[in-house]
């Protein structure tokens, strides 16, 4: 479903990320490992479609998706793709369930609200659709902007740091609810994190490690 | 069940900035209502101006300032020059290139509506027809114009003595009381604000005042305040004025000339008030501006969401230009609002004094361009902010946030 091909990218002329070869199954989850700096975020924009490599490629279903236009690229990335930044950013003017039905509007496919309203029930949230997102606890807008990623029901749903400042606990939870989720929408779940307890949160789960500076990454 | 749109969203965008939001609306709604008040006053007096003067060609009075003749003889709004002899009517009618004159003699008033002594003709030159009753015929009967009617809640069948001079609070002619036979419908011109009778009846008036008898006027001896005179052809235009004129006691005074004048000096005054409306808009554009700015840094994150929910640039350009025309939009209908209020206002100040026939809810066509003009006052403040979402760097916003 997902291959990576020589991929580099450079910023500024300096190579910030390079990976050789990788290659991700329909269902199958995976987990960008390394330290701050190692070029996790840039890979899941390049996975996303935000950024293009300078080199290589990077193919989801047979489409090269590093090739497509500026415009092919959006929309692409408003249908297949569900990306959980490492900031939530729930938008602060909008209603929690808005909030959920937002990549409709993003991406010009309306959302289907029945939908929202059922992400929002299982995940706990029926009672605060109309809330706005500073009436929430930190974890309820982080099960917010995970119904906000599965939604329109992605191919890849990208998550940056979904665990950072958790305790293990919570860790394991959100990180449960990512693969169930995921799971219900026939994604592939990719996340990007320095967090080694990942692992073993995602047993099963194809784990790339990206060094901190240049150089090859090893696939365990 | 609302959908996601520009508009929803730019309006949530605008309510949860709502004091940065209500200034701007309220700055723009004031540049607006002072424009709409200055457009809408200015279109009004003047569509007032040339309903009352329309048809007539010339005004002949006593000597003095044309423009005091045309005030007090065409719009009652001045005290007039001075009297002329009666028997100018007669003169001027049977010049050949007059069509019609009309008698008016003015003096007294009730309850600050001035009584015109005139002819039947007078009412019918501005459409007027009997709404209750009949038009004057006998002595010392009168028709009230709508308004005068209305006001001093006098119908057929009353009687009222008028007051000397044509403000209220004068000597009252007790000695010989007007009888009410007719009330107007309202025409939208001077006579609504009239009492009209005929120069008989004034003379009446005058001749039998007990305080100065003794001075009766003798026929040959009366005296009109002015003659209302149509032309029967274009070339009285020419010479007409220019031969009253050479006489010793008149004056010929033409209503298009000394309004257009009165609407040049006038035109002044609403252009500095125009120039500082529009400085007050710029004001607001600047503001909106500078707001939408603000918030676009706030924002810059929300904006990047947007692109990584597949948003492609043109989605974030609309949304923030349309945030932009609705704070303009919402400011220019809440000052165009204000503005007719205003105007509103005025006319109902002005009434007690001085009717100028203002009217709140009158639109003129002048007032079209307002819309416009705020819109892109705003679609001009929110153009900066605007590129600056649609150039928004996902990868690097999203890295600092």
């Amino acid at each position: 479903m997902l291959s990576i091909t020589d991929l580099t990218y450079r910023r500024g002329g300096q190579s910030v990320l390079s990976v050789p070869a990788f290659a991700l199954a329909r269902g199958e989850h995976a987990l960008l490992l390394g330290p701050s700096g190692a070029g996790k975020s840039t890979l899941l924009h390049l996975l996303a479609a935000i950024l293009s490599p300078q080199a290589g490629r990077i193919s989801v279903d047979g489409l090269d998706i590093g090739a497509l236009t500026p415009r092919e690229a959006d929309r692409w990335r408003g249908r297949h793709v569900g990306y959980l930044p490492q900031q939530l950013s729930l938008l602060a003017s909008l209603s929690v369930r808005d909030n959920v039905l937002l990549p409709g509007y993003a991406s010009g496919q309306p959302a289907d609200p029945a939908r929202a309203d059922a992400l929002l029930n299982e995940l706990g949230l029926a009672g605060k659709a109309q809330a706005m997102p500073h009436q929430l606890s930190g974890g309820q807008r982080q099960r917010v902007a995970i119904a906000r990623a599965v939604i329109n029901r992605p191919r890849l749903l990208l998550a940056d740091e979904p665990t950072a400042s958790l305790d293990d606990a919570a860790c394991q939870g959100v990180t449960a609810l990512l693969l169930r989720h995921a799971q219900q929408s026939g994604a592939s779940l990719i996340i990007a994190s320095h967090d080694a307890r990942l692992i073993a949160a995602m047993p099963g789960a194809l784990v790339l490690r990206l060094p901190a500076r240049e150089g090859l990454p090893c696939a365990a | 069940m609302r959908r996601l749109n520009a508009v929803t969203l730019a309006l949530a965008a605008l309510r949860h900035q709502k004091l940065s939001s209500a200034l701007n609306l309220l700055l723009m709604a004031f540049g607006v209502a002072l424009m709409t008040f200055i457009v809408a006053v200015s279109a009004q007096l003047e569509q007032g101006a040339l309903r009352d003067a329309d048809g007539i060609d010339m005004v002949v009075g006593a000597k003095g300032s044309p423009l005091q003749l045309i005030l007090s003889s065409v719009y009652h709004i001045d005290i007039p020059t001075g009297n002329i002899p009666a028997t100018a009517q007669a003169e001027l009618a049977a010049n050949r290139l007059v069509a019609q004159v009309i008698p008016l003699a003015l003096g007294d008033s009730y309850q600050g509506y001035r009584i015109v002594g005139t002819n039947p003709d007078y009412v019918r030159h501005y459409g007027g027809q009997a709404a209750t009753g009949v038009l004057f015929g006998g002595p010392m009967q009168v028709v009230l114009g709508a308004e005068a009617a209305r006001v001093t809640g006098k119908k057929p069948g009353d009687s009222f003595a008028g007051s000397h001079g044509l403000v209220a609070g004068g000597e009252q002619h007790v000695h010989a009381p007007y009888q009410v036979v007719g009330v107007l419908r309202p025409t939208g011109t001077v006579l609504d604000r009239l009492i009209v009778t005929s120069v008989a009846s004034v003379w009446q008036v005058h001749d039998t005042d007990p305080d100065h008898v003794g001075t009766a006027a003798s026929a040959s001896e009366h005296e009109v305040t002015a003659l209302l005179v149509r032309y029967a052809s274009p070339l009285a235009a020419v010479s007409l004025p220019r031969w009253i004129n050479s006489q010793t006691r008149l004056q010929a005074a033409q209503p298009a000339f000394e309004a257009a004048k009165l609407f040049q000096l006038l035109g002044v005054g609403a252009d500095v008030l125009r120039a500082i409306a529009g400085g007050v808009l710029a004001v607001a554009g600047l503001s909106m501006l500078v707001a939408l700015y603000h918030a676009l840094q706030e924002r810059q994150a929300d904006l990047a969401i947007l692109r990584t929910l597949g948003a492609p640039p043109r989605t974030l350009l609309v949304l923030l230009l349309t945030q932009g025309l609705l704070l303009s939009l919402g400011g220019a209908l809440l000052g165009w609002l204000l503005g007719h209020a205003g105007v509103g206002l005025l006319g109902h100040l002005m009434q007690a004094q001085q009717n100028l026939g203002l009217s709140a809810w009158r639109i003129t066509p002048s007032e079209a361009w307002l819309l416009p003009v705020a819109a892109a006052v705003g679609l001009l403040a929110a153009l900066l902010p605007a590129v600056r979402a649609y150039r928004i760097d996902i990868a690097a916003t999203l890295a600092h946030h």
